[in-house]
């Protein structure tokens, strides 16, 4: 079964491109926009896309995704209703899907039938930020069978005995968490973060995806000597919560200087 | 006594560590630095000092006469945590912890806090060893906890008052988890509660659990035989772990864990998580929880702070399903009225928290015989709580 996580990371790599992957909370400012944003950012050229699935507590998040989960959650915005816009968005593009969702909600809908359901409407992998690969085997082994790829995060802090157990439970690529905090915009970014991109390249030949904290295309650009694939989130999401009305022109303007920037 | 957690952290189905892969790494070194301090005389008998020194244990077991009287049926003895320095059982686990943490050579500690208790507990622990020291607390309780919060202030920790989510104690948490994956490397986390990731939920249990056997004890000593009940309020849990803990092997005594009914267990405005929740992870651990179908997290209410929390700790969850303890409620017009009556039948000002406590007491101690005794824990003084009570009552404090 092909992923199409692979075949876009794989061709990328064949032409010598770094990633760019986006990231929005679904359902902020709703469902209805998430659609149209991310059909918006995949034509400005963004490889995969980041949807993340709102939680009433998200621990690992900063101020700025958090206030975009509350909007979302205000608007009624459900993990049922977040695959019915996967569904949307599949009948007119194909850029790989990434599921960002904390576990409860997955836990709440029901591992299996989640793990069907989200392959069913096209999601094509899953980030699950409160799941530890102690507590994951359960889930990684439904999402192997459907070909739902689950993606580790790994840390600053994760040792490399323990980097090499976590990378061997991720698919797709793996995510390096490039600062030792939560999610937000930072004005400096991490200088060591090629020996945690090290490490995972020496234990893995899965791709390597940066995130957390990266802002400006300035960064993405610094970042993407270490790494095949460069996360944004907050960055986007803060455009959004001060441009509602006319999110989807400044959105995809600043996916483009983005990918752009890591064309250059 | 059965071992449990397993290793793995694991209350039967419940427990485990549900964080991000950030504080993994400092999980797991939390865990083997405890596992070798509970086993270290060094380290018991340096414990047992400062308990005794200067928390002042042990805490009293007395017989409740007015109370016993007023309801005339069983014996009602209260443990006494309200007596404790600080003014509630919370600083057994703080100078625990705070001891465990200068072991691991940490320089700054953080917590969270619903109604004060804990903050000021690991505040004072924070003071009496040299921590820098910061306390996360929700607006809603910075405000209803006035009191705690210039404690707090005094004894040299910062405040700081979260304004995300409902501003309770689970918002504080949330919030001090955010600060412990910034700053893990040099950070201990002091959870006041049995709940979050493991090892939390041992620690915590561990730390509380001179509560019972104090109470065994004293209850062997006075009446030569065990209760038949022992009581306990129930937030996330930890006075009720404390004090049940000790007493789960003895069969004959029941257990009766009291959750907070809130405006009433049909409102849809509690925090009886463990009579009307259902399994879901919060805050690191796999447990109860008040959630909707989604599995998003209900806002919940209690008059009392510190049992306003949607979740509870995972081996409550655990010791529900194999029946060993009833949890069950009240609500806060019957915690309001337990608040003034145990002010005039004895002569104590109990928290309202442990006022939870005290009306289920009332109700099963009137059912019963005065052959029959019933423990309940006091777990904590109601000075914090005498402005909420003027409130309610219509007077100027």
């Amino acid at each position: 079964m092909n992923n199409r996580i692979d075949n876009c990371l794989t061709q990328l790599k064949e032409d010598k491109e770094k990633a760019f992957i986006p990231y929005i909370a679904a359902g902020d400012p709703n469902l209805n926009t998430t659609v149209e944003l991310v059909k918006a950012m995949a034509d400005a050229g963004a490889d995969i896309i980041e949807l993340g699935v709102p939680y009433s507590e998200p621990m690992a998040d900063g101020p700025i995704i958090q206030k975009a989960v509350q909007r979302s959650l205000e608007q009624g915005t459900t993990l049922p209703k977040i695959l019915d816009s996967v569904k949307l968005i599949r009948q007119t593009k194909q850029v790989p899907l990434v599921l960002m969702s904390y576990y409860n909600p997955i836990l709440q809908y029901g591992l299996e039938d989640f793990v069907k359901d989200a392959v069913q409407t096209g999601v094509d992998g899953l980030i699950v930020p409160d799941l530890p690969v102690e507590e994951c085997h359960q889930l990684f082994s439904l999402a192997v069978e459907e070909g739902l790829y689950l993606i580790q995060l790994v840390a600053p802090t994760t040792s490399n005995s323990r980097l090499k157990q976590v990378v061997r439970y991720s698919r797709g690529f793996v995510y390096c968490v490039s600062v030792t905090g939560v999610t937000g915009v930072r004005e400096e970014s991490n200088s060591k973060i090629c020996d945690l991109t090290g490490e995972v390249k020496d234990a893995t030949s899965l791709p390597i995806g940066v995130g957390f904290g990266v802002s400006t295309p300035e960064q993405a650009t610094d970042m993407a000597q270490y790494c095949d694939a460069v996360i944004v989130g907050s960055a986007i999401v803060k455009e959004i919560e001060n441009n509602p009305d006319n999110a989807i022109n400044i959105v995809s303007k600043l996916v483009a200087d983005f990918k752009s920037a890591l064309a250059s | 006594m059965v071992q449990i957690p397993d290793e793995h952290g694991y209350f039967g189905n419940y427990g485990g560590r549900f964080v991000p892969e950030t504080l993994m790494p400092a999980l797991i070194e939390l865990n083997q630095s405890y596992q070798m301090v509970k086993k270290d005389e060094k380290f018991q008998n340096e414990l047992k000092y400062y308990l005794s020194k200067y928390v002042g244990r042990k805490s009293p077991l007395y017989f409740a006469q007015g109370l016993t009287e007023y309801c005339s049926g069983a014996k009602i003895y209260l443990k006494r945590e309200d007596l404790n320095h600080t003014g509630a059982h919370k600083i057994n686990n703080t100078i625990g912890q705070l001891l465990l943490a200068k072991k691991m050579g940490k320089r700054r500690v953080i917590a969270e806090t619903g109604a004060g208790q804990h903050g000021v507990a690991t505040a004072t622990a924070a003071a009496l060893f040299g921590f820098e020291c910061t306390v996360y607390m929700g607006k809603e309780d910075v405000r209803r906890q006035a009191l705690n919060v210039f404690r707090m202030k005094l004894l040299g920790a910062e405040v700081v008052a979260v304004d995300s989510g409902s501003c309770t104690l689970k918002d504080a948490m949330n919030e001090a988890i955010r600060d412990w994956v910034a700053n893990v490397e040099n950070t201990y986390y002091c959870i006041g509660s049995v709940a979050g990731p493991h090892p939390y939920p041992e620690i915590v249990r561990d730390f509380q659990s001179v509560i019972g056997h104090e109470a065994r004890e004293q209850i062997l000593e006075e009446t030569g035989r065990l209760p038949d009940y022992v009581v306990a309020c129930v937030g996330g849990g930890s006075n009720a772990m404390g004090m049940f803990y000790p007493f789960l092997e003895d069969q004959q005594v029941k257990m009766v864990g009291v959750e907070a009914a809130g405006y009433g267990l049909d409102s849809g405005k509690h925090c009886a998580t463990l009579t009307k929740g259902k399994p879901g992870v919060l805050q690191g651990s796999y447990s109860y929880l008040l959630q909707d179908e989604h599995g998003q997290v209900v806002p919940v209410h209690s008059i009392s702070a510190g049992l306003d929390y949607p979740g509870v700790g995972p081996e409550h969850s655990y010791l529900k399903d194999i029946n060993r303890v009833d949890y069950t409620s009240v609500d806060d017009n019957e915690a309001v009225k337990a608040f003034q009556l145990l002010c005039k039948t004895d002569g104590i000002i109990p928290a309202l928290e442990s006022a939870h406590a005290i009306a289920e007491t009332v109700k099963l101690a009137s059912r019963l015989n005065d052959n029959q005794i019933v423990i309940v824990n006091l777990s904590g003084r109601g000075d914090k709580d005498v402005n909420s009570m003027a409130e309610i009552m219509g007077v100027e404090a």
